[in-house]
């Protein structure tokens, strides 16, 4: 690997254009035009479909209202806008998974346009222009006997996906590199997990994404011939199929040679891109009105109650925590990565527990057992009150750090009650001025040298004497109290 | 000006019509009659005409999100030409 | 003595004087079709277990409560085969759907099974209902009951010749040009377009879905009033389907049209009419002078662009309707080595020749570099169309004029796709705009029906039947049966 695919760049004197098309199945109940569900996946081949989304003749699709709210959230959450008066198309072209032998997508009247996404890379503010959101429907999915599609002699159709609310998301070719890509989608992603309307699987394919990747010298203007790159189903993937083709794509420059704009997919066993080139079947959608679905014109106050409905969204979700809590940028980036995390922080501190403490066990130890059992802390036995409590603890002295955790890693799968556990345990701080003055006086009989070196005036001999006591506690005496009970003695 | 062999080829082949060469022609000929017996349209004034898609005059009509029964497998497959039992059957994709 | 030929409203009033039973209608109906179908090939197919059902169904409702019952309460229907029958054979009159059975009813044939009529048969048309003549068929051509060696008019011939034959008094067909009022005027009976969005088009298969409409065929207004009432009204499931409430105009029927400004649009009276519908059509706007109505000459200047333009819209939105005919899910395959040559043969060797021109003609429109000049301009002028109607109406209540410019021609006689384009000239416009239609029978020339046409305002249904009541009232054209309708 050269440094080029490191930083996901392109070679000296080459910039490289991207931009994403994402589509996003909505997290609505039901189909966009039908009934069926939208939780496709749970019915046997073709047994989550109806005489609508089978294309039977006859049958008229009714718009899911919910869909068109999510796809307004979405595009309110990339600061889009959102014209009054929108309407449905007809993307006409065959495929076995296509039943009406059209698809409903919006055309040239979409729900919303000309919003942007920022996010940071490598420290620097970056902005991707948001060309459009709309709304369509989901295809079928098809099985090809004989796994190389060119050798399959037959294919089979299942529509259970057919008709499931998709969001098209378009991105302006602001990208400049396979990394910003991915932080772009890492980010795009994020949002709309946070905003509730997808699952943002890439390996499932309810989130995916195309890329269409040209270079072009450096300082020129007009754009290079452009290629789309499908079939990345990871941010992984994206990465790095991104990455190949700019080098390809110089490759072929830099040896004389000329670009033909194509389709290529991704290959990840190959680590490359190779054309789809299809037997020109030309493709020529003749889009045109939907006829069966009067056009849409949403309110201002619609739009508005839709915006207010937005949760804080991760980026200001942060920049607050920062504020708010102390926290370095990192440390309020991580904490915001999923909706859960930033809600459990913000849970546990309003519990009383000092907000970088919060911080330091939830990015450390809490994540490490998330990570290891695959479970996150709201879903743990312990729970995010059981942690905000174990804190509690801690910072009121009443356990110390060594002792919290071991009852953290054995509450968090098994649960139970912190402050029950280490008083029926004893497993407490010893802080009981009579129990530790027994045991100082038993130090100081054991150590008369030490005790001779402090008052001479090597007070750093304290310090052995404090570590006995420690010892003799099993580290859990409160050493202040041990300090002033040696001293006092001492200084006799 | 009359459409060409290939265009009518071409307009075949996007609407998936299997037409024969004796077919191809005379549809051609009978299309290049029509449109030029619809040409009056290219006299009509319509500057600044909007277009009617649509006569109901209908905005905003949809339904709630809520989910009903789908139809069986095996009702879904009923028509179908041809199926494994499971899925709908189609010959191998060559494009 | 049989009750075939009877109408809707004669059979009713039996029923609930106990003189027959839906059941005795039935079997009257049934032994017309045997009697006269062979010559007719009105019906694709029967639904005879439906019927059956539908008939002892009915009479439990009369037994309950006759006076609450539809006045379509056990009476026989026929619906063109372009209508949604649950596990009954549906084909559009197109070979490439011979043997589909849907696994669903259209909202339109269950509001009528909700209300006990009793549906016969499916009736033959032009192929996905794109013709004027119903030789368009997959299914061979229907005949004429004023005289069978000539065409019906179409494409719901196939219901129109089933009243017109008295198998059935009320039938349903769909009109996207013409197709339910041209056969009507064709075959003597009255055919009724209601505005769009009145009928709902679930389960209708469609041909050009921004101007289809279901409506009915019977031998009078008040029994076409009474059809188009059982069926209408706002269904959920389409999403075109206007929500308001749908007048009774069982009211107007009786109330005549003096003082009611009726106007006479010019370009429909133009050239290209035959004599004798000229002068049938004359007369008939003679009576409604005589019954008070004020008639006006009015001028609908883009009336010839009507035609134009429904051959664009019309084509591109069918080529996009018909794109899921792919012999994948249903309907008929024929298969071949490879996916794209199986789909078109399959669509190929599936769809009739009209049907074949119409998807060619629209997926040009469509295609990039042609959209503007053809669609979008089609749009436009359809709006300057239904503006048109907007600006008459400010100064009369509704229009009068012919149906048709020809009376029943003989079958094979136009073969020239314009010249049988032309056929709706008359009509095409009100589906343009979108308004209520009707034909109504208004005499013979060479013992041929002719057919007057009422048009009025969007949602102005009940106006029609006012107009149309009145002027059949005054005369006797309703009453009038065809020959072979009596038994020999
Ligand atoms: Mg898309
Ligand atoms: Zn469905």
């Amino acid at each position: 690997m050269t440094m080029q695919t490191v930083h996901g760049g392109v070679a000296a004197g080459y910039e490289a254009v991207i931009g994403l098309e994402v589509h996003a199945q909505l997290l609505t109940r039901s189909k966009m035009f039908c009934p069926c569900s939208a939780a496709y996946t749970k019915a046997p081949p073709n047994g989550n479909t109806c005489v609508v989304c089978l294309g039977m003749p006859g049958v008229l699709p009714v718009i899911n209202r919910e869909a068109v709210e999510m796809t307004v959230r979405t595009a309110l959450a990339l600061a889009c806008e959102i014209p009054a008066f929108t309407k449905f198309d007809r993307k006409n072209y065959f495929y076995p998974d296509l039943p009406k032998g059209y698809q409903i997508t919006q055309y040239d009247l979409p729900l919303s346009l000309n919003g942007h996404l920022e996010f940071s890379l490598d420290g620097e503010r970056t902005r991707c222009g948001i060309t459009r959101v709309h709304l369509e429907e989901d295809t079928g999915t098809m099985q090809h006997a004989g796994d190389v599609l060119q050798e399959a002699t037959s294919s089979l159709v299942d529509l259970n996906r057919a008709g499931v609310p998709l969001m098209e998301i378009v991105g302006e070719p602001d990208l400049r590199s396979a990394d910003a890509a991915r932080e772009y989608l890492v980010r795009l992603r994020q949002i709309l997990m946070y905003i509730g309307v997808n699952d943002g699987n890439l390996e499932q394919g309810s989130l995916r994404c195309d890329a269409n990747v040209s270079v072009r010298r450096v300082g020129a203007t007009e754009l290079g011939t452009k290629v789309e790159v499908k079939n990345m189903n990871s941010f992984r993937a994206v990465h790095r199929a991104i990455g190949y083709e700019l080098q390809r794509q110089v490759g072929v420059l830099e040896a004389g040679g000329a670009l033909v704009q194509e389709t290529r997919g991704w290959v990840e066993t190959r680590g490359a891109t190779i054309s789809q080139r299809s037997k020109e079947m030309a493709h020529d959608y003749r889009y045109f009105p939907e006829p069966d679905l009067p056009p849409l014109q949403l309110s201002r106050e619609t739009v508005e109650e839709i915006r207010a409905a937005i949760p804080e969204l991760p980026q200001a979700r942060a920049a607050r925590f920062s504020e708010q809590y102390g926290l370095s940028a990192y440390d309020a980036s991580l904490l915001t990565a999923t909706q859960a995390d930033a809600d459990a922080y913000e849970a546990v501190v309003s519990a009383g527990v000092t907000a970088k403490v919060a911080a330091n066990w939830q990015m450390g130890d809490v994540a490490a057992l998330a990570n290891e059992h695959h479970l996150a802390l709201a879903e743990s036995g312990l729970g995010v009150a059981g942690l905000a409590a174990l804190l509690e603890l801690v910072e009121s002295g009443a356990i110390n750090g060594p002792t919290a955790k071991e009852l953290l890693t054995e509450l968090y799968v098994g649960g139970g009650d912190a402050a029950a556990l280490v008083s029926e345990r004893g497993i407490g701080r010893v802080s009981d001025q009579s129990a530790l003055a027994t045991i100082v006086d038993q130090v100081i009989a054991a150590n008369p040298q030490a005790c001779d070196d402090f008052r001479g005036g090597k007070t750093q001999a304290l310090g052995r004497l404090v570590g006995q006591v420690m010892k003799a506690t099993g580290g859990r005496a409160d050493a202040a109290l041990v300090n002033s009970l040696l001293r006092e003695r001492l200084s006799g | 000006m009359p459409l060409s062999p290939e265009e009518v080829a071409h307009v075949a082949t996007l609407a998936r019509l299997g037409l024969s060469d004796e077919e191809k022609r005379r549809i051609g000929a009978e299309l290049d009659l029509i449109l030029e017996h619809i040409s009056a349209l290219q006299r009509a004034d319509i500057s600044d005409v909007p277009e009617t898609a649509q006569v109901g005059n209908l905005v905003n009509v949809w339904r709630e999100d809520e989910p009903a029964q789908s139809l069986h497998q095996e009702q879904a497959l009923a028509e179908a030409p041809d199926t494994d039992g499971q899925y709908f059957k189609v010959g191998a994709i060559q494009e | 003595m049989t009750t075939a030929g009877l109408t809707a409203a004669e059979m009713a009033a039996a029923l609930r004087r106990g003189e027959v039973t839906p059941r005795q209608l039935l079997d009257d109906a049934r032994a017309q079709v045997d009697r006269l179908d062979g010559s007719l090939n009105a019906f694709l197919a029967r639904t005879d277990e439906l019927a059956d059902r539908q008939a002892l169904r009915a009479a439990e409702m009369l037994r309950a409560d006759a006076p609450a019952a539809s006045p379509l309460c056990g009476i026989p229907v026929a619906l063109k085969d372009v209508l949604c029958v649950e596990g009954y054979p549906t084909t559009a009159g197109s070979r490439i759907l011979d043997g589909f059975r849907p696994p669903y009813t259209a909202t339109a044939v269950q509001r009528l099974l909700d209300v006990g009529a009793v549906p016969v048969g499916k009736t033959n048309c032009d192929e996905f209902a794109m013709g004027s003549s119903t030789e368009n068929s997959a299914f061979g051509p229907v005949g004429n009951p004023w005289d069978v060696e000539r065409v019906p008019g179409g494409s719901s011939g196939g219901s129109a010749a089933a009243v017109g034959a008295g198998m059935v008094p009320i039938s349903y067909g769909s009109d996207t040009g013409g197709s339910i009022r041209q056969p009507a005027s064709l075959c003597g009976v009255v055919g009724y377009k209601p505005t769009y969005g009145r009928m709902s088009r679930y389960g209708l298969i469609a041909f050009a879905s921004s101007l289809d409409q279901v409506g009915p065929f019977a031998h009078t207004v008040a029994d076409a009033a009474a059809a188009y009432v059982a069926v209408a009204g706002h269904d959920p499931r389409d999403s075109t389907s206007l929500p308001d409430d749908v007048d009774d105009p069982g009211a107007l029927l009786q109330r005549g049209v003096a003082g009611m400004r009726l106007g006479v649009p010019r370009e429909y009276m133009g050239e290209g009419l035959e004599p004798g519908v000229r002068a049938r059509v004359t007369e008939a706007i003679a009576v409604l002078q005589k019954l008070g109505a004020n008639i006006e000459e009015v001028s609908l200047p883009s009336t010839d662009l009507g035609l134009s333009t429904y051959y664009i819209i019309a084509p591109a939105e069918c080529s996009s309707n018909l794109a899921r005919y792919d012999g994948v899910r249903y309907g008929r395959r024929v298969e071949r080595p490879s996916l794209t040559d199986t789909l078109m043969r399959t669509r190929g060797e599936g769809f009739g020749n009209e049907v074949k021109r119409r998807v060619m003609l629209g997926t040009y429109a469509l295609s990039s570099g042609y959209y503007d000049a053809y669609y979008r301009r089609a749009q436009k002028v359809r709006t300057l169309i239904a503006r048109e109607f907007d600006a008459v109406f400010e100064s009369v209540d509704a229009l009068v004029c012919p149906t048709s410019p020809k009376v029943a021609f003989t079958q094979g006689a136009i073969q020239d796709p314009i010249q049988m384009y032309l056929n709706d000239a008359l009509t095409i416009p009100v589906n343009l705009a979108g308004l209520p239609g009707i034909s109504v029978p208004c005499g013979f020339s060479d013992a041929l029906p002719v057919g007057l046409q009422v048009i009025a305002p969007r949602l102005c249904d009940a106006r029609v039947f006012q107009v149309a009541g009145a002027y059949e009232q005054a005369t006797g054209w309703h009453a009038r049966r065809a020959p072979m309708v009596a038994a020999a």
